[in-house]
Formats: C-alpha cells, sequence, structure tokens
C-alpha cells in the first residue's frame, strides 16, 4: 500500500476581488515508503502549491483545495488544524528553498532543532539539546555542540540546509517533501546536500518527495519521475525510462534546453518556445498545446487523459497524458 | 559591548556640549530678553543698563558662555530670572523634571502597554473589524492636536462627571512627605498609599492625552511590522514544524516584529517631551512644559538653558539604550559589534 496517495488534487486561489486561478489542476501520484519521488516543472506549475497543500500550509482563507491526499489511510485535507500540527513535523515534514529565511534569525540554531523535538518527543529541553547535537553531526554539520549557540547568520548556506535537514528529520518523518532544497546554494554544496539528503533518506528509510525543476537533480536521486505542467502531471516513469525515451513533448523539451557540454561549438540550445503563461485551462484541449511543436487541431479541442504508455514502458509502468508523443529518442 | 557603551556616552557629552553652545547663541539672539521682560517697556535706560550689568549680560557672548561653562561644571546654573525669580535654575529643575517624567513615563506605558498588543491583533486579523477600527482610531490619534484631546478629557471626565482631579499633581490638603520628587514614588516609599493614589489620580488624564501620538505610531509599526514577520519563510518553517500557535506567536512572530517597534518607542520619547509643553499646560500641571512656557515668555535664560539641555539628554539617553537594547533583540547586531 502506497505510503501518500493523491488524488485529483485541485488548488484554486481564490482572492476578494480577483479571477480565482486554478494552480493545481487534478494531481495524482502516489508514494510508496522509502521510494523518492520527483515532481519537475518549471516555475509556476503547480509543483509547489502541491507540496504546501499535502503539508496543511496553505492559509485557510482564499485557497480552496480539494480532492484527496491520503497518508497511511488518513485523510489530511480534511484534517483539523489541530491534528495536522500534531502529524506536521512528526509524520511528515519539509524542506525549503532558501535556508537563511528558512531560518529564524533570532533564535539560536539549537532552540530551532529542539522545539520540534519538544512539541513531538516529549522531551525536555536539556535532553532535546543532547539529541538536536546528534542530529547535526548526523547531518554533517562540525563542532555541533558549539552550532548549537550560534544564529542561522554565523552559519554557511551549505550548513543552514543541513540545519533545516536535521530539524525536518529530526522526529524520524516517514515522509520528507524537499522543494527546491539546493536552488539557492553553490553548485559544489548542492551536490553535497543532495548526497546528504539521499543518505539519510535510504538509511531511515524516509519517503522522499523531491520538487525541483532540475533535470539533474532527478536524475541523480529519484526512483520515480512525476512531470508537471499546468497543475497537472502530464507524464510519469520511472528515471531511466524518463531519461531515456522521454515521450511526453514537455518532457523532451525540457531535456534538449539542458545545455552539453559535448554539443559541438555554435550550436544553440533548444528552449521550449513561450512560457507557462500561454496556459490554457485543462478544461478544453492540452494546456501545453499552445507551446507544443506537436500540436494538431485535436490538441486543441480534447483534453488528453492519463493513459498507460506502452512504448514507454521500458523498465517499469509508464503514464502520458498526450496526443501526440514524441517519437525519437533524445540523441546519446 | 562595554566599549560602545562608553563610546556613545561620550557621543552624549559631545551633543549635549554642542547643543549648549547654539542654544546659548539662539537664546540670545531671541527678540527682548530678560531685561524688557522684567522691567517692561517704560523703564528708563538708566534702571535698563543696571540690570543688564546685573544679569551679566552687558559682556560679550563668548565671556557669557565661558562664565557659564565654568559654572555649570560646578553644579551652578545660574538664577531664575522669570519662571520662580530668585530660585537657582536647579532648584526648578529638581521640582518640575521628576514631574514630567514621571507623566512622561505614564504616558509611554500607556502607549505601549495598549499599542503593541492592539498593533498584534490587528495584523492577526487583517481586515477584521478591529482592525479597521483600531486603524482608524489611530489615525484619529495622530490628527487630533495634543492638547485639544487633553481639553476635552478635562471638561469631560475632570469638570462634568468629576471623576479626576482638574489640575495639578496632588491635592493640596494632603501634605504628604517628598523623598525623590516623584510624587507616586514618594507615596509608596513613605507607604502614605493615599497620596500616592492622589498622585495617579493627576496623572491619568494627561498621561492618556499625551499617550495618544506614541500610542498611535507604536500600533501602526506593530501592526505593519508583525504582517512582515507572518510573511516570513521561517514562519512557514515553524509552521511546518507542527509548532502550537501560541509559541510561534511568542517565539517567532513577537520577537522578530519587536526591533522597528522598539526603535519607534525611542524615537517617539521626543515627541512625549514636545506634547509635555501643551498638556502640561492644560492641566496646569507644574512640569518642565510648564516651565519651559513661561520661561519662553519672560526669557528666563538660565531656566530654558538648563531644562532644554536635560531634555535633549534624556532624549539622547533613552535612544542610546534603545540602540543597546537591539543586540539583545537581534543577534546579528551583536557579533556585528563584538567582532570590532
Amino acid at each position: 500500500m502506497a505510503l501518500l496517495e493523491v488524488r485529483d488534487l485541485r488548488v484554486v486561489f481564490q482572492r476578494k476581488g480577483e479571477v480565482p486561478f486554478t494552480a493545481v489542476d487534478g494531481v495524482d501520484f502516489d508514494v510508496e515508503p522509502g521510494q523518492t519521488v520527483g515532481l519537475v516543472g518549471e516555475s509556476g506549475c503547480g509543483k509547489s502549491v502541491t507540496a504546501m497543500s499535502i503539508m496543511g500550509l496553505l492559509p485557510k482563507r482564499g485557497n480552496k483545495v480539494t480532492g484527496s491526499a491520503k497518508f497511511e489511510d488518513t485523510e489530511l485535507l480534511t484534517l483539523s488544524d489541530r491534528q495536522m500540527r500534531d502529524r506536521r513535523g512528526r509524520d511528515l515534514a519539509m524542506v525549503f528553498q532558501d535556508p537563511l529565511s528558512s531560518l529564524n534569525p533570532v533564535i539560536p540554531i539549537g532552540l530551532q532543532v529542539t522545539e520540534v523535538l519538544e512539541r513531538h518527543r516529549d522531551m525536555s529541553r536539556r535532553k532535546a539539546m543532547v539529541e538536536a547535537a546528534d542530529l547535526l553531526d548526523r547531518v554533517g554539520i562540525p563542532d555541533p555542540r558549539r552550532r548549537l549557540d550560534e544564529y542561522p547568520h554565523q552559519l554557511s548556506g551549505g550548513m543552514r540546509q543541513r540545519a533545516l535537514i536535521a530539524i525536518a528529520l529530526a522526529c524520524q518523518p516517514r515522509l520528507l517533501i524537499a522543494d527546491e532544497p539546493t536552488t539557492a546554494l553553490d553548485v559544489t554544496i548542492q551536490a553535497q546536500i543532495l548526497a546528504l539528503l539521499a543518505e539519510l533518506v535510504r538509511d531511515s528509510g524516509t519517503a522522499l518527495i523531491m520538487i525541483t525543476h532540475d533535470l539533474g537533480v532527478v536524475a541523480g536521486l529519484c526512483d520515480e519521475v512525476n512531470v508537471l505542467y499546468g497543475g497537472r502531471v502530464v507524464e510519469r516513469g520511472g528515471r531511466h525510462d524518463l531519461f531515456q525515451v522521454p515521450r511526453h513533448p514537455y518532457t523532451y523539451g525540457l531535456l534538449q534546453s539542458i545545455p552539453r557540454l559535448d554539443a559541438p561549438k555554435g550550436e544553440r540550445l533548444s528552449p521550449i518556445r513561450g512560457s507557462v503563461q500561454d496556459n490554457i485551462p485543462w478544461t478544453s484541449g492540452c494546456a501545453f498545446a499552445p507551446r507544443c511543436p506537436n500540436a494538431t487541431d485535436t490538441c486543441v479541442e480534447v483534453t488528453p487523459e492519463m493513459v498507460p504508455d506502452g512504448a514507454g514502458s521500458v523498465r517499469g509502468e509508464r503514464l502520458l497524458r498526450c496526443h501526440n508523443p514524441v517519437a525519437q529518442e533524445v540523441p546519446a | 559591548m562595554l566599549r560602545y557603551t562608553v563610546r556613545r556616552l561620550l557621543q552624549l557629552v559631545i551633543v549635549v556640549g554642542v547643543l549648549s553652545l547654539l542654544l546659548f547663541a539662539w537664546l540670545r539672539s531671541l527678540p527682548g530678553g530678560p531685561v524688557s521682560a522684567l522691567l517692561g517697556e517704560r523703564a528708563t535706560a538708566a534702571s535698563r543698563a543696571r540690570l543688564t550689568q546685573e544679569l551679566g549680560l552687558d559682556q560679550p557672548i563668548f565671556v557669557q558662555y565661558w562664565k557659564f561653562l565654568t559654572r555649570a561644571a560646578s553644579g551652578d546654573f545660574g538664577v531664575s530670572t522669570g519662571v520662580q525669580p530668585g530660585d537657582t535654575a536647579s532648584e526648578i529643575f529638581l521640582q518640575r523634571f521628576p514631574a514630567t517624567l514621571e507623566l512622561s513615563f505614564l504616558a509611554i506605558v500607556i502607549a505601549i502597554a495598549v499599542g503593541i498588543p492592539l498593533g498584534y491583533l490587528a495584523a492577526r486579523r487583517r481586515g477584521g473589524w478591529l482592525d479597521n477600527l483600531s486603524i482608524v482610531g489611530s489615525l484619529v490619534g495622530v490628527a487630533v492636536p495634543v492638547f485639544f484631546l487633553a481639553f476635552v478629557l478635562k471638561q469631560v471626565l475632570a469638570v462634568d462627571l468629576g471623576w479626576f482631579p482638574t489640575a495639578g499633581r496632588q491635592e493640596g490638603g494632603l501634605d504628604a512627605t517628598r523623598v525623590t520628587g516623584f510624587f507616586v514614588l514618594d507615596g509608596v516609599l513613605t507607604q502614605e498609599w493615599d497620596a500616592a493614589w492622589d498622585a495617579i489620580r493627576h496623572l491619568i488624564l494627561p498621561a492618556i492625552a499625551l499617550s495618544s501620538i506614541p500610542f498611535s505610531v507604536i500600533f501602526r509599526i506593530t501592526r505593519a511590522a508583525v504582517l512582515d514577520v507572518l510573511d516570513e519563510d521561517f514562519i512557514r518553517t515553524a509552521e511546518s514544524k507542527g509548532l502550537t500557535t501560541p509559541v510561534i506567536r511568542r517565539r517567532h512572530v513577537l520577537r522578530n516584529a519587536m526591533l522597528p517597534v522598539v526603535t519607534t518607542i525611542g524615537l517617539q520619547t521626543g515627541a512625549l517631551l514636545a506634547g509635555a509643553v501643551l498638556t502640561e499646560k492644560v492641566f496646569a500641571f507644574p512640569g518642565i512644559g510648564q516651565a519651559l512656557a513661561l520661561g519662553f515668555e519672560r526669557r528666563d535664560y538660565p531656566v530654558l538653558l538648563l531644562l532644554i539641555l536635560c531634555a535633549a539628554g534624556v532624549f539622547v539617553l533613552i535612544n542610546m539604550l534603545v540602540d543597546l537594547s537591539y543586540a539583545l533583540i537581534d543577534p546579528r547586531i551583536r557579533t556585528a559589534g563584538g567582532a570590532r
């Protein structure tokens, strides 16, 4: 049985005096225990909003969340604020993008780790401090005892993200959601943080949802990948299948727009035309159609369904939402 | 921290020193002067010349300033010519300064005690009735002149309803013992509770009038600061840890919102001293505000000089305390100072 089962998740922003905006338009995906699942897409495709709604972190006011997100048979979307608070940080935890702004600047690191232990594991401050030092040690922060008394501005960017990971994993959650955890970091640090995350979830058996726009991150980390476009999953598959045989023109476009060192000199990058604003709602036709090189009249008129894709299923099951998938393989 | 404090204290001395020079020159450049104020317009040239010489005003201004400085160094700030002729400026200061401090202190306490919680609540319920009501209230608080508010309060609550005394610091018949010059404190120290209570009753209305502007500003800054902090990423992190709302408020929201508020409180003490002049006039409250008003009317140089310098000193001192308190609130400032 899946650890997390997301079905037909929809999030509509309804602000006073504004046209309602659908940020997430029927997302389905599963996360098995211990599995690492990628949510990939460009800015504005709804990946962060999906995560926030699963965590119950979207403000109640102005946001309508429908559908289902079942965590071990508990429907998260209908839990009360109090019940959700009891689970957040204990059963499911989250790591955010910008480590500096995600830590409270006026509170020592130690307290920021211990407060979650005190909250969910009934620890005394003293005991929690010992545990916190141990946690910081485990995420590779040198001299953890001294760090406990330091403030976020005294740590480097990579150390801050390590501290946030320690906080998230403090209560041994079964699901960790990482929302672009390396975007704000230097490239060398990015690799370290990704390696750390991979190691920690493997050792602890924590399932990980990796949210990113960086296909490199996905390639190195994820068992299964969901490609999001316009608030819906357009393609799903194991990472090997997806990278070797991208079937959705959007996935193909994403892979094509990665710069390659072995490309002939002077060859131009091939970006995806347009931007995500060219989005049309999924109500009539495919949202990607305006930007899609393969688009036909059918694409504009008939909304594609998510169906198993035989041609793409090399090693495992593959799902695709496209009328005219890409036939060729990515040139090696 | 110690070096910083010493440096700031030196700054205080320099500020007050420079200000004394400017004030000295400025007061003497005002039209009229103590001689005309004392003798009136019809005095003979001879009597004017005699008084001018007696007060030492016939000497060059830098000689006068030098004399002021040397005497001030030994605690002699001269004799009042207009406010309470014959008393020394220091005596007047000792009588009146505690009164104004007492009044200002109560006013700022009211402003903080109401402004911060209300600002916090308004921000939590942005757009709600409490928010809208308090925004309008704070707008009125800033817009209505202090003396007008003082007048209305006095007329309605003191004169018409008789709930509060109309003027002064203490009922004459009480015969309270004086220790420090702070009447409330004196009452507590000597355990003359009726005197302490009477002094508080005299303070309430002027303090409310005086607190209107600081309250409004503190309320607005608190509200804005809390709204800013609620949008911060680290609040989202705190929420993602499943912390309870009271912990998030206390530990994460309020502490971060306090920095701009503390700054404002420091700056508002300046407005407080300015407002005190008007409020004291309305309530015939014998503080420095009243003495300043009278001092200007009668061109009482020694009293004006001492009172204004002390007010400036208090302002600088309080803002110094505010700067020091930053370090307590924000560790980023602490390390920046410690690194040097």
